[in-house]
């Protein structure tokens, strides 16, 4: 999008100059202002809120000398605006600090728990597109028919249902009564730490040291989370397909497309898909980016040790650098989707080059 | 093509769902023990440090101490650990430790009165969260290096500031907080000064029973066992304790037998497994209380009678019976059952008539008060029961809701009417509850004692002060148990406080898994005498 845009200022200087160096630098600058923005009022937000991290740590019972001591141990004795700044230089040099609640380095931490996340989210979106691109496009295309009204009730239900709910039921059928998937967590504890974590992905992982027995176990402990945050992203990609895919059906583009007698296949798959391309990846991206965050609820009932919880735990017990760092992660990729959406625009769209 | 798609989508949802044959019901090995626990509060593995739950289940299991409680005779209090025995001077003042011979840590090194020396002044140097259990008794940062010492590899004395009961001492070293650290190991890890502090919170140098594999917070500890354990070589090989949050998923990993031990079930899926074959319920009581306390500086909360009336509108079975089902039990004192001498005696039972004369004898009528309470399920269900009940015997309950920090400090700033909350005990010891219920040696505001229950209630405890302090000091074991119940009688009647109920842990467990002892009301798990 921001590409787009800065892509049709300057007329002066060389091309190379013109496409590329400028609208990067502007890129780079408009990142470094969003994570600033974004550090900043995550912090304040951070400092204002009614939890002590102090007493947290403490505890109730502690004496005043014990308080103070580690209220100076976290800086907490520092005007606000010197805790920021003293922030700010440490992300910069990539130390999120001690996470209070782990006793690691939160940097560590995300190492940790970010992969697994991006296992999960990147197999739900790939369901999610493989299966709701599809199903909105024959909507739209059979609307009003019994396939158009199937989708629309699948997408109430993604839409509608607690994923609290669906997740336990869908252990209790398929690992509880038929035993068809592995339980919650990633492995089962008889092949945790077999396969050296290289990317921290372990269906990569196992596959890279070629450890199939690991990858199949890894396999059947996620299939059953992945399937069902694919699933909610389904119920939204299908209904955004459909609601794109009605509005070029009944241009006038198609309709001489159709007159040409171009084969009906055709037209549909290949002039009026390709048309929204640009649209979907928007939604695809936004869809990507949500699970990215992590889904609390999901990581919490499939014990599945991502970002979403971490952030969540430590919000609640006050550990402000793995909130910030976590913050700083989800805020990064984002951005980086978001670079990554525009880039793809101008490889489809002609007229965004 | 719409065949096509079709298919595709259907043999792409089959394979996702299908991902081979899986056992019908799994088992764990026998020589391995795997559990399903909450352990998201372990935040350390310092024994100097660590003041919470699961972390306290790691370290029993890791860190010998001078003194333990043996986990299949927790009645019969501490026993020696690393101290075969001890002796205390006439002045009871001074304990000297005898080492026990030939033991070894984890690394290797011999455990010596020297590794004591430095792990007690370590705790109380460190001055972190928990160092109170040690420090009360006169260790500071400057006299350790007098008041705790080892003379030789064999002895170790520790000298408190006055004479206190030696069980009062000794309980308190079987806390975390008392375990034994190698002290070689750490000093070479050690980092700026800090005692090894940093590298302990996630590594462990121990001498008990296991030693840590791996702790991957939120996510799982896993411990091995130490075949040179001086008391054996554990049954278990391997303990896997893993962060489950969510009760329903703990149910299904024990039912499918992949985890022998589900630590947090909700009464609805204890009564789902209950009579399961193959599958054990046990109930096991903990230290925690919920309590129900009035300010005495409110003019009409003050009076004796007002005090018995609110103790006699409280609904303790009906909240026992319906949403506390199975989490708590009826407990009307402050000292938890199984702790040195707890009573059971529950007079009180809700009874309106009764609390209505006694209203009325104290000629307190339209009585409003506000009660601060923290935004916990539980909690907040008590305190909508307290409204009703009080209601009923014309007594208006104004909530305030708000989270941990804001209700604690307006209770500690003594500006609450009411309280509605809860107490876990800090050591294994009555003193650690009889010591900030019923003990408050100077009442006034600017004494400021804000660590003690009494205190924050604004009440002058008539008398009961200096019996705590009697009983902290006397040596006779049975003479201090009467005194704690002598004290606790009193306490019933004379107190702002309605003590209500006491904690249970439930746990679903594989009925292969036996001598498994959770710790009770005083210590924590000990996996060492499990077997499959």
């Amino acid at each position: 999008m921001a590409l787009a845009e800065q892509n049709r200022g300057g007329r002066r200087g060389s091309p190379f100059l013109k496409h590329w160096v400028i609208p990067a630098g502007k890129t780079l600058v408009s990142i470094a202002a969003t994570m600033l923005g974004l550090l900043f009022v995550t912090f304040v937000i951070g400092r204002v809120m009614p939890i002590d991290p102090v007493l947290s740590i403490v505890g109730e019972s502690a004496s005043k000398a014990t308080y103070d001591a580690a209220r100076e141990a976290l800086g907490l004795d520092k005007p606000l605006v010197v805790q920021f700044f003293i922030y700010i230089g440490d992300v910069v040099r990539g130390d999120f600090g001690m996470s209070l609640l782990t006793a690691h380095p939160v940097s560590e931490d995300i190492k940790r728990v970010f992969p697994a996340t991006l296992e999960l989210a990147t197999l739900g979106t790939l369901f999610g597109v493989v299966l709701g691109v599809p199903l909105g496009v024959i909507a739209a295309v059979k609307r009003g028919s019994w396939i158009d009204q199937v989708a629309r009730v699948v997408a109430l239900v993604g839409y509608s249902m607690p994923i609290f709910w669906l997740g336990l039921m869908g252990l209790l059928i398929f690992y509880g009564i038929l035993g068809w998937v592995g339980g919650p967590g990633r492995l089962d504890i008889f092949y945790e730490d077999i396969v050296p974590a290289r990317t921290g992905m372990i269906l990569i992982d196992s596959a890279l040291d070629g450890n199939w027995s690991v990858f199949r176990n890894a396999f059947s402990h996620i299939v059953l989370p992945a399937t069902l945050l694919g699933y909610y992203s389904l119920a939204y990609i299908s209904r955004m397909t459909r609601s794109f895919m009605l509005e070029q059906l009944s241009a006038e583009y198609i309709t001489t497309a159709r007159v040409k007698g171009l084969p009906e296949r055709t037209v549909i798959w290949r002039h009026a898909l390709g048309n929204i391309r640009v649209q979907l990846i928007t939604v695809i991206a936004l869809s990507y980016a949500n699970l990215l965050e992590g889904s609390v609820l999901t990581e919490i009932i499939f014990s599945w040790p991502g970002i979403g919880q971490y952030i969540t735990n430590a919000l609640l017990s006050a550990d402000m650098n793995a909130v910030l760092g976590g913050t700083v992660v989800v805020g990064l990729i984002f951005i980086l989707l978001n670079i990554f959406s525009d880039l793809l625009y101008k490889f489809f769209d002609p007229r965004a080059k | 093509m719409k065949r096509r798609i079709f298919l595709a989508a259907t043999a792409m949802a089959l394979s996702l769902a299908v991902t081979g044959p899986q056992p019908a019901v799994a088992e764990t090995p026998p020589n391995m023990l795997v559990i399903a626990n909450r352990i998201d509060d372990i935040t350390t593995l310092d024994p100097a440090e660590s003041f919470e739950f699961a972390g306290s289940d790691v370290s029993r299991n890791v860190y010998g101490k001078l003194v333990n409680f043996d986990p299949m005779n927790l009645d019969g209090g501490y026993i020696p650990d690393l101290a075969e025995s001890w002796t205390v001077s006439e002045d009871g003042r001074t304990i000297t430790f005898k080492m026990r011979p030939d033991v070894k840590f984890h690394s290797g090194n011999p455990v010596t009165a020297m590794d004591a020396e430095y792990s007690l002044r370590r705790a109380v140097i460190l001055n972190k969260t928990p160092s109170f259990i040690l420090t009360q008794f006169g260790f500071t940062a400057d006299n350790v290096g007098e008041t705790i010492v080892a003379p030789d590899d064999m002895t170790l004395s520790i000298t408190t500031d006055k004479r206190y009961a030696t069980s009062f001492v000794l309980n308190c070293l079987t806390a975390t907080i008392g375990g034994i650290v190698d002290s070689k190991l750490v000093m070479e890890n050690e980092q700026d000064g800090d005692m090894g502090n940093t590298w302990l919170k996630t590594n462990t140098a121990g001498s008990g029973a296991y030693k840590v594999a791996s702790w991957k917070p939120n996510e799982s500890v896993t411990l091995v066992s130490n075949p040179d354990f001086y008391l054996g070589a554990p049954a278990m090989e391997r303990v896997i304790v893993r962060h489950v949050q969510e009760s329903a998923s703990q149910r299904l990993l024990l039912e499918r037998g992949d985890v022998d031990l589900a630590r947090n079930l909700n009464p609805e899926d204890v009564k789902g497994i209950t009579g399961k074959e193959g599958i054990e319920v046990d109930s096991e009581l903990r230290g925690r209380l919920m309590y129900v306390s009035v300010n005495q500086k409110h003019p009409e909360l003050s009076k004796p009678e007002v005090k018995t009336a609110i103790k006699y509108l409280i609904d303790y079975k009906g909240m026992q019976d319906s949403f506390l089902n199975g989490q708590y039990t009826i407990h009307q004192n402050f000292l938890p059952r199984t702790f040195l001498g707890a009573i059971d005696d529950a007079p009180y039972s809700l009874n309106v008539e009764k609390a209505k004369e006694l209203l009325a004898a104290a000629g307190v009528s339209d009585l409003k008060i506000t009660a601060g309470v923290r935004e916990a399920q539980e909690r907040l269900e008590i305190a909508q029961s307290l409204q009703n009940t009080l209601a009923q015997a014309g007594i208006t309950l104004e909530l305030t809701v708000g989270t941990g920090k804001q209700i604690l400090s307006k209770y500690r700033a003594r500006e609450l009417d009411m309280y509605i909350g809860a107490w876990g005990p800090d050591y294994p010891d009555p003193h650690t509850n009889a010591g900030t219920f019923a003990y408050n040696p100077d009442n006034s505001d600017e004494a400021g004692a804000t660590g003690l229950l009494a205190w924050r209630n604004a009440w002058d405890t008539g008398g009961l002060t200096e019996k705590v302090a009697a009983a902290v000091v006397e040596n006779d074991r049975d003479a201090r148990k009467a005194m704690y119940e002598e004290i606790q009688r009193e306490f019933l009647e004379t107190s702002p406080f309605a003590v209500m109920f006491q904690k249970i842990e439930q746990t679903g467990r594989n009925a292969k898994v036996q001598n498994l002892n959770l710790g009770g009301a005083t210590t924590a798990v000990s996996y060492w005498p499990v077997t499959k």
